[in-house]
């Protein structure tokens, strides 16, 4: 795919001007010519791609081996960020990472899916997809946050819940229920930010937040594309067509109002500067941190109550049609 | 069918020749192996309430091709006439043994009873009766899981009956789930995992994943009655496990239990 390749180029170049700004910066060298050429050049591409990615590029930006992953931007965001291992019922999950650190002068809980960041990493965290001892932890530490009245701020990055023969053994669907369920009266504040793959029940037991954000190359989707594809046409290669049709562009989602906020991505993506990209996410969360403290926490769990209450698409007939609904007695 | 076969009922689990006549008056049950076949909603409101009880809520709810998904408003069409229902879902309000409740069954033959916004809908319209009315409210889930044409919509509407629950839960509720063959996905991660007491048909599938997509993810044999109740309940998910025909006594048995049980506020 042409434009895919283009993406590797642009990537590759920014790299190299970061390389040259760090260098100028650092040593003094002068190497301002080769920069103006550069971003000549980049801007030259980064135009007409930048405008018109399809969702298919977006899922490829939103998988990218290079895109920062939570525990890359959490030192960014945070101060002093303290893990907290284990469920207390049966183990610890390292595809979900959780604990507290200060965000300026406060305290807040944090919960990261994680994927790995090489191939060792990613076998030890399983891709980023949790087990049932991750929502369990998740939630643990949620209540924790309760108690103590921090907020608490979920990063969601995962293709998926694990299909797995453990997973569905230690009931992964009541964990994801359950999360659901206790998160819709959580007495502190949630926000959650979208950073990567927003992969169906797995993201969303972490995903009831009172504001709910999403970077701009990141994708959320009931199905990953090529699971939706591989279901309604045998063919996972129709993966494209599927990541079309399935909506999942943070642009999509956000004309839905199912995501309350874009955050803007430098360059081609957050894996150009994570220094930006942090930046970036740092603004949002302080705004929404600064309204929701202003709220009452009565009134906080009505009003994430009544938006997703919203978020349902049917219509209304005037009149009761057919008869369906009257048992007819068995033979 | 498989060749030099009749176009007779062949149960699925054991493969023995069941009678179409006699499958209806064993309750829909295989006469050698006890399989479950699976009930329509009406069938199953039928088996469980009594006699001309049932009046029905939230009718007239129509599904939306919220994402001009290719083809979808069709499959809904050819569902609504092949089954005779609006969606995957009847809920209602009617009688057990004089005790009233508000009820809900799913229907398989309906896009593999999936759920997307009318089904969440209903569902979430069912709890918040049941929390205004004070009375209990008893699931029969069965279903594929979220449906995929309705995108994330589909996805929210595990959000949006948790959080309904919630409420009636609060609101001290009783609410009674009852997993059928097959509940896997959306549904069972969401409301049918969250009832007070949870019960489930004999052997029916139960999981989040299904299990051809596990099977092709670990490309392992998957041990004997993976995902069964049987399974679910030695794992220590599931209260009970019931059997078709004594199904509407125990329900009857727990209402009684919960007599004084009602929703406030």
């Amino acid at each position: 795919m042409a434009k895919a390749l283009d993406l590797e180029e642009l990537t590759r170049l920014y790299e190299l001007m970061m390389t040259i700004e760090h260098r100028m910066k650092e040593i003094g060298e002068d190497f301002s010519y080769e920069k103006q050429v550069l971003e000549n050049r980049l801007e030259h591409l980064r135009k007409p791609l930048l405008g018109e990615l399809s969702p298919w590029e977006k899922v490829m930006i939103a998988r990218h081996q290079k895109r920062p992953t939570a525990l890359d931007l959490i030192p960014h965001l945070f101060d002093d960020y303290t893990e907290m291992h284990g469920d207390r019922y049966f183990g610890d999950d390292p595809a979900i990472s959780g604990g507290i650190a200060w965000f300026g002068d406060e305290p807040v809980t944090v919960i990261a899916q994680q994927k790995g960041r090489n191939t060792k990493e990613n076998i030890k965290r399983n891709f980023g997809m949790p087990n049932p001892e991750g929502y369990r932890k998740s939630l643990r530490l949620m209540k924790q946050a309760e108690k103590f009245g921090r907020t608490v701020i979920c990063f969601v990055d995962t293709p998926g819940a694990y299909p797995g023969v453990g997973a569905e053994e230690r009931g992964q669907a009541f964990a994801i229920a359950n999360n659901l369920l206790e998160m819709s009266w959580l007495r502190v504040p949630i926000i959650t930010i979208v950073i990567g793959e927003g992969g169906s029940g797995g993201a969303l037991a972490l995903g009831i937040g009172d504001r709910v954000y999403m970077l701009e190359h990141a994708i959320y989707s009931v199905i990953s594309p090529d699971g939706a594809a591989a279901l309604l046409w045998k063919d996972a290669s129709l993966a494209e067509k599927a990541a079309e049709l399935l909506k999942i562009t943070a642009q999509d989602l956000f004309q839905y109002q199912i995501i309350d906020g874009i955050i803007p991505e430098p360059g081609v993506g957050a894996h150009f500067s994570l220094t930006d990209t942090a930046k970036q996410i740092r603004q949002h969360l302080s705004l929404a941190i600064a309204e929701l403290h202003s709220c009452e926490i009565a009134e906080l769990i009505e009003q994430r109550y009544e938006k997703f209450m919203k978020m349902v698409r049917f219509t209304e007939s005037e009149q009761t049609i057919a008869s369906s609904a009257k048992p007819s007695i068995l033979v | 069918m498989k060749p030099g076969r009749d176009q007779g009922i062949y149960c699925p689990d054991c493969d023995g020749r069941v009678d179409r006549e006699k499958l209806y008056h064993d309750w829909k049950m295989c006469p050698f192996c006890q399989y479950h076949f699976p009930l329509t909603a009406d069938e199953r409101l039928a088996l469980t309430l009594d006699r001309d009880s049932f009046r029905p809520i939230a009718e007239g709810l129509l599904t939306e091709d919220c994402l001009q998904f290719p083809e979808y408003l069709d499959k809904i069409e050819q569902d609504r006439r092949k089954t005779n229902l609006q969606e995957a879902v009847l809920a209602g309000v009617g009688n057990i043994g004089g005790h009233e409740v508000v009820m809900a069954a799913m229907d398989t033959r309906f896009r593999m009873g999936s759920m997307g916004s009318v089904v969440g809908e209903t569902i979430v319209r069912a709890i918040r009766y049941a929390h205004d009315t004070r009375l209990p409210l008893i699931v029969f889930s069965a279903s594929g899981g979220a449906r995929m044409q309705e995108g994330i919509f589909s996805l929210m509407q595990m959000g949006r009956t948790a959080m309904e629950l919630g409420k009636f839960h609060r609101a001290g509720g009783l609410y009674i789930s009852v997993l059928t063959h097959p509940t896997t996905g959306g549904v069972t991660a969401s409301f049918a995992a969250l009832g007070d007491i949870i019960i489930a048909e004999p052997r029916a599938l139960i999981g989040f994943a299904g299990p051809r997509v596990i099977q092709q993810t670990i490309r392992q044999q998957l041990p004997e009655g993976f995902q069964r109740a049987e399974f679910l309940q030695d794992k220590g998910f599931l209260d009970l496990i019931v059997s078709r025909p004594a199904l509407r006594e125990t329900l009857l048995k727990l209402l009684n239990f919960h007599k004084g049980v009602r929703a406030i506020g």
